[in-house]
């Protein structure tokens, strides 16, 4: 038997069937007893002379068979065929198919939102400028009252956020809420795109507020300059159907699926690493959490973040477009949610890999016997402790280094960035170590001298005093705020980035 | 001289994918790793760490697939399967 994958807007012909499971050993005969077991297939597949549809393709496992043997390409027990209508306009042989899948009546906003949206009436400037929404026959009018009806919050007005927010707008989302607490810094502008080199320096939401109305008047903008926490999550997601998780940290991560979890709301995920991304949404009612996915969050300083690790600034383009993408179907009941799969996005191979995920009947908070029933500290459950926040004594402060290098003191500048960082800019006399071989390189450093560590920001090289400590330095220093600070502070000669 | 035969009992050979640092650590994006019959995914990740030192520190946070699907560590492995350990990332 071989597996036929049905696309969705031929489903209709095929009792609503996703996959069918058909024998025979060619192409030809797989696609012939489909056929016959749904003989209304037949005229969207095949022309009147009985050669298949030049819009239609069919592939076996991830190969066009017309570059194989066309209908006599042999089928092998197991096998997959995709039938791939091209969907690029209109075509005549597939009239208007309803592309609402099993889950139109999906709980989340039809009831009660269906009531709300009924409410809703659209002026004729509204009508014009949705109008290429009011011609698709899945969105519509009443779609279109659906999304004016509806509510997104979005966590951050970072990379994901920006594009999110901008197209979630646009589409007609009633009311977008956004929680951030930030500045708007020039090193955002890569990738942020909702905010203007004008913005620098002031509030990422009123740049974010204010670029919104600007795009659609009728969007309301609610702002919380507020960082997320748990005293606040819970009273800032109740008045939201959808929480879209933009943030940049794995405690607010935890915290975002905690309290959709809590409420019973969907969190639609996305996540992103230098070129890759990660996506999916989660809705405990229908599916796995984040939780399920991941149990236990790694260890602090294990995965850079984007101002440690840097990211490709269209990838958060990307991402947050599939997010906004879900928040919409998820608004107005059609296709299929990306509940209960993780998309896997790689820009460098331009591929997106799918996984199938499942709910962990264990998990502490969705779980059959939930032991986590209220928000609790995120910071501690990801091992950051406030002590590796703050100021130790072996911090220096730029000024004070180069106070103590102008007396001529003998200090060895230990440089903890990577290689690619170092060509930015770096102290004169320093030595590189990136901060993940300072261990297996340690022999190279005495314990005798006096070591000032720096990386960009700190962070890193607060990592890398430590582990000279637990091998026994004694004689440390940590330049506080990294190389950017001492560009800041010391030489305006050298570019912060 | 007859051609020895390589035995080809006792071994599967599975295609391995590495996402985000896991990537950046083990230097590349896909391999195939060779194993006895019988392993588990568990044995997969430990050849890893033995190569990859550093990756030990996330062992407890890695998310597992075999064939695209959600799998647990002392899932056995079969001959030709696809595995990817997806370490969580947290940038936005």
């Amino acid at each position: 038997m071989a597996i036929v994958t049905i696309p969705t807007p031929l489903r209709q012909y095929a009792a609503q069937q996703r996959e069918v499971n058909i024998g025979g050993i060619t192409i030809d005969e797989v696609l012939g007893g489909l056929t016959a077991q749904y003989p209304e297939l037949r005229r969207h597949l095949y022309n009147e002379n009985g050669s298949m549809r030049n819009f239609v393709n069919v592939y076996l496992n991830d190969e066009d068979v017309r570059y194989l043997k066309k209908g006599n390409t042999a089928v092998a027990e197991g096998d997959t065929i995709s039938i791939i209508p091209a969907i690029a306009g209109g075509s005549a042989a597939l009239p208007n198919p309803p592309l609402r899948s099993g889950r139109e009546n999906n709980a989340l906003l039809q009831g009660v939102k269906g009531q709300q949206a009924s409410d809703m009436s659209l002026s004729h400037d509204e009508i014009l400028r949705y109008s290429r929404h009011l011609l698709v026959p899945e969105v519509a009018m009443d779609g279109q009252k659906k999304l004016k009806a509806a509510s997104v919050l979005l966590i951050g007005a970072g990379g994901l956020g920006s594009p999110a927010a901008l197209y979630l707008a646009a589409a007609g989302v009633g009311r977008i809420g956004i929680v951030d607490f930030d500045v708007v810094d020039s090193t955002n502008l890569q990738r942020q795109i909702i905010h203007s080199s004008e913005a620098i320096g002031t509030s990422k939401l009123a740049s974010a507020k204010a670029r919104i109305e600007g795009l659609n008047p009728y969007v309301k903008v609610e702002t919380y300059e507020t960082m997320l926490s748990s005293e606040n999550a819970l009273e800032l997601f109740k008045d939201y159907d959808i929480i879209a998780d933009g943030t940049d940290n794995f405690p607010t991560r935890y915290l975002v699926n905690d309290a959709c979890v809590l409420l019973g709301k969907p969190n639609v995920y996305g996540s992103i690493f230098r070129f890759e991304g990660q996506a999916s949404v989660f809705y405990a009612k229908e599916g796995p959490c984040y939780r399920c996915l991941y149990p236990e969050p790694p260890p602090p300083g294990l995965v850079p973040s984007c101002a440690e690790g840097g990211v490709l600034g269209v990838l958060p383009g990307t991402i947050g477009l599939i997010q906004a993408t879900e928040a919409i179907k998820l608004i107005l009941g059609i296709g299929e949610p990306l509940i209960g799969r993780l998309m896997l996005y790689d820009a460098l191979s331009m591929r997106f890999r799918e996984l199938k995920l499942r709910k962990d009947p264990d998990c502490p908070i969705c779980g059959e016997h939930p032991t986590i029933t209220e928000l609790i500290d995120y910071q501690a459950f990801c091992g950051i402790t406030t002590a590796d926040e703050g100021f130790t004594e072996v911090d220096i402060s730029p000024l004070e280094l180069k106070e103590r290098l102008d007396r001529g003191e003998d200090l060895m500048l230990l440089d903890v960035r990577e290689a690619h960082e170092w060509d930015i800019a770096h102290l004169e006399g320093a030595t590189l170590i990136p901060v993940n071989d300072v261990t297996e390189r340690a022999h190279e450093l005495s314990t005798a001298d006096d070591i000032v560590v720096y990386c960009k920001a700190g962070t890193r090289s607060a990592r890398a005093v430590q582990q000279l400590q637990m091998l026994g330095f004694r004689k440390l220093h940590n330049l506080r705020g990294g190389i950017n600070a001492w560009a800041a502070q010391v030489d305006p000669t050298m570019p912060s980035y | 001289m007859p051609t020895k035969i390589e035995p080809t009992t006792g071994t599967i050979t599975i295609h391995l994918l590495h996402f985000a640092m896991n990537r950046e650590l083990l230097g590349c994006a896909e391999e195939q790793m060779t194993l006895p019959a019988g392993s588990a995914v568990a044995d997969a990740w430990t050849l890893l760490v033995a190569r990859a030192p550093r990756l030990a520190k996330g062992s407890r946070s890695q998310m597992v697939a075999v064939n695209s699907r959600y799998a647990t560590l002392d899932q056995s492995l079969q001959d030709g399967d696809e595995l990817a350990f997806i370490p969580p990332v947290s940038g936005g």
